[in-house]
């Protein structure tokens, strides 16, 4: 026993075989995850194979899973997302790394960074009682009354849909955006702007067609981070966009998303068949947001490489 | 506009209006981004203060139709959660950031790092369906250890991230000093370098746990919800940001008025921490980011 206390205290292997014990754990959490994922979604991989996502029908009762109009939902409302994101984002950040004095950047960033940790319920929250009244009496009329031929803004507008849920999730990832476009922005060398400036550019015609070009992959990298985050998020989704699983033409009209109807419907499924088709859709998820997260990670890199080198 | 666009009578009317336009376009998306988080802040306070008694923080929540009550079982329910996630995420995460930045090999670590990137993009609510797969079901019933489990698992990969960029921040010097004296390795760790780091890992510890405070996706079906007070830790649990979903989406304008209160008290929480560790953290010029 002694002994043991003296190689502990001593512990060169201890503090090593912990700390590797610690990062191996998290490896097997990882492994455990898709391993649970995959062993419980077996059901309806069985039974409906690759016709899941392709499925239109979601009816528990008659035991028919069809994942399509959720994987519509999901995928549209990170699209609506990224169209007002992007811009908004791309043109802070440059605002930011360009024109801003350090110390105004800094705060705004500070600021911007912030809103970023308000809670998804929060904006789950001012989505149904802030966002959807605005909505419903100063912006749908308007943009039906100019876009009103256009399919997508035809119908009744009921406060939850798509579109609401677009415009709550677009706030949400901005600062995903704004924050990492910033630094890629910043990370590109100051020679880059004196030349141009030198050659006779205005400032706008640097940055657009020099300090831009030069950090894309790294802002595109950005982009994708945003839209993993949009492609998962649950609660704030849940609450705006209506729950019903159908594709309409209509962005006015209620939709669903994958994360939407696990939160939903998960504690009240009823049946093997059901449970794990929602589970299934869970595998799908993170698939998803595991490939697009890769993706952005490795556009990232890239770009801080070359701006490094 | 600066000095050699005057001086350059090259410069066109049209180059420089498009100048201007988007320059100060570039300025509006910024103003808008920040107005946008005053807005939200003002509103919750206004209407959350409105809401706020103090029966909120002593009283049970009271049967639908009934005015008044409050939420003190769920203010319990999410201390116990998150004092469950911390136990769980941060000892887990803490050791494997110490494995990382100072024992790891090549091949080995890069495994570790891209594991702990994917486990951090993992969608919350994929993390919730994980935690009732390994807590609910065999134990077969919902829990505040489900809970703490599902939120422990979303704490680890910002922990680990957190303890191997503030520990690699710390000088080498300082290693090699503690070794000369006699230190081994780990004595080396453990009384040198993770002290001359603490400030930075207790305030990214903090800013770990203002992150999960907020999630709800993940308790959803894990420690589901309680009208009542939960006993012990394996009976389900209210949570705070679980009852601001159930009274947001219910039809009582009772409960919206609490939704309120509870969004108030958990975003000032939420925000409280986050800008006091981020303070602490650009004070200190730590270098790492959250």
């Amino acid at each position: 026993m002694r002994q043991v206390w003296k190689r502990l205290r001593a512990g060169e292997e201890i503090s090593y075989l912990i700390t590797l014990a610690a990062a191996t754990t998290i490896i097997l959490i990882v492994v455990a995850l898709v391993y649970e994922l995959w062993s419980a979604s077996t059901l309806p991989i069985q039974k409906f194979g690759f016709s899941f996502l392709k499925g239109m029908n979601w009816d528990p009762n008659a035991g028919d899973f069809g994942a399509l109009p959720f994987i519509y939902g999901t995928c549209i409302t990170s699209f609506l997302a990224l169209l007002i994101a992007v811009p908004t984002g791309i043109g802070a950040s440059i605002f930011l790394a360009e024109l801003a004095p350090p110390k105004l950047s800094n705060a705004m960033t500070f600021l911007i960074e912030l809103l970023a940790a308000v809670p998804s319920v929060i904006y789950g929250l001012l989505g149904i009682f802030v966002l959807i009244p605005i909505l419903r009496s100063y912006v749908v009329p308007v943009l039906t009354g100019i876009f009103g031929f256009l399919p997508i803004f035809r119908g009744t507008f009921y406060g939850v849909s798509v579109f609401s849920a677009g415009i709550v999730l677009s706030i949400m990832v901005v600062p995903f955006i704004i924050s990492v476009s910033r630094e890629v922005l910043m990370a590109v060398p100051t020679d880059q702007r004196e030349a141009a400036l030198a050659l006779g550019a205005t400032k706008w015609e640097s940055t657009w067609d020099i300090v831009i070009p030069n950090a894309r992959t790294g802002i595109i990298g950005s982009i994708f981070l945003a839209l993993a985050r949009a492609l998962g998020e649950t609660m704030a989704v849940t609450m705006v966009i209506g729950n019903t699983p159908q594709i309409a033409a209509s962005l006015l009209a209620p939709g669903y998303s994958i994360a939407a109807v696990i939160a939903n419907e998960f504690t009240e499924a009823t049946g093997d068949l059901y449970l794990s088709s929602l589970i299934f859709l869970g595998l799908v998820l993170f698939g998803l947001t595991i490939v697009i997260n890769a993706l952005a990670r490795i556009l990232i890199l890239t770009t801080q490489q070359k701006g490094a080198a | 506009m600066s000095a050699p666009e005057r001086l350059n009578p090259t410069i066109s009317q049209h180059r420089r209006v498009v100048n201007g336009v988007m320059l100060s376009l570039t300025g509006l998306c910024t103003l808008l981004t920040v107005s946008v988080l005053f807005f939200i802040l003002g509103y919750i306070v206004y209407h959350g203060i409105g809401s706020l008694s103090w029966a909120f923080f002593t009283k049970l929540p009271k049967p639908t139709g009934e005015a008044g009550g409050g939420m003190a079982n769920a203010i319990i329910g999410s201390g116990k959660i998150l004092l469950l996630a911390t136990l769980i995420g941060v000892p887990i995460g803490f050791l494997a950031g110490v494995y990382l930045s100072e024992y790891s090999g090549r091949t080995f670590a890069f495994i570790v790092r891209y594991v702990t990137d994917l486990l951090n993009g993992v969608p919350s609510i994929v993390i919730g369906i994980f935690a009732y797969a390994m807590v609910v079901k065999p134990m077969r019933h919902f829990s505040t250890l489900a809970g703490g489990v599902a939120l422990g698992i979303m704490m680890i990969p910002i922990a680990v991230r957190t303890t191997e960029e503030f520990l690699r921040a710390v000088p080498v010097a300082l290693r090699e000093g503690a070794m000369a004296l006699g230190a081994n390795k780990a004595v080396a760790i453990f009384t040198v370098v993770v002290p001359a780091a603490i400030q930075g890992l207790t305030s990214g510890m903090m800013l770990n746990l203002a992150r999960v405070a907020g999630e709800t996706a993940p308790l959803l079906f894990t420690s589901l919800g309680n009208m009542y007070w939960s006993q012990g830790w394996l009976q389900p649990t209210s949570a705070l940001p679980v009852m601001i979903y159930q009274y947001a989406i219910s039809p009582y304008e009772d409960y919206h008025q609490q939704a309120w209160a509870a969004g108030f008290v958990l975003l000032s929480l939420v925000l409280t921490i986050n800008v006091t560790a981020r303070l602490v953290i650009t004070r200190s010029g730590l270098t790492a980011r959250r």
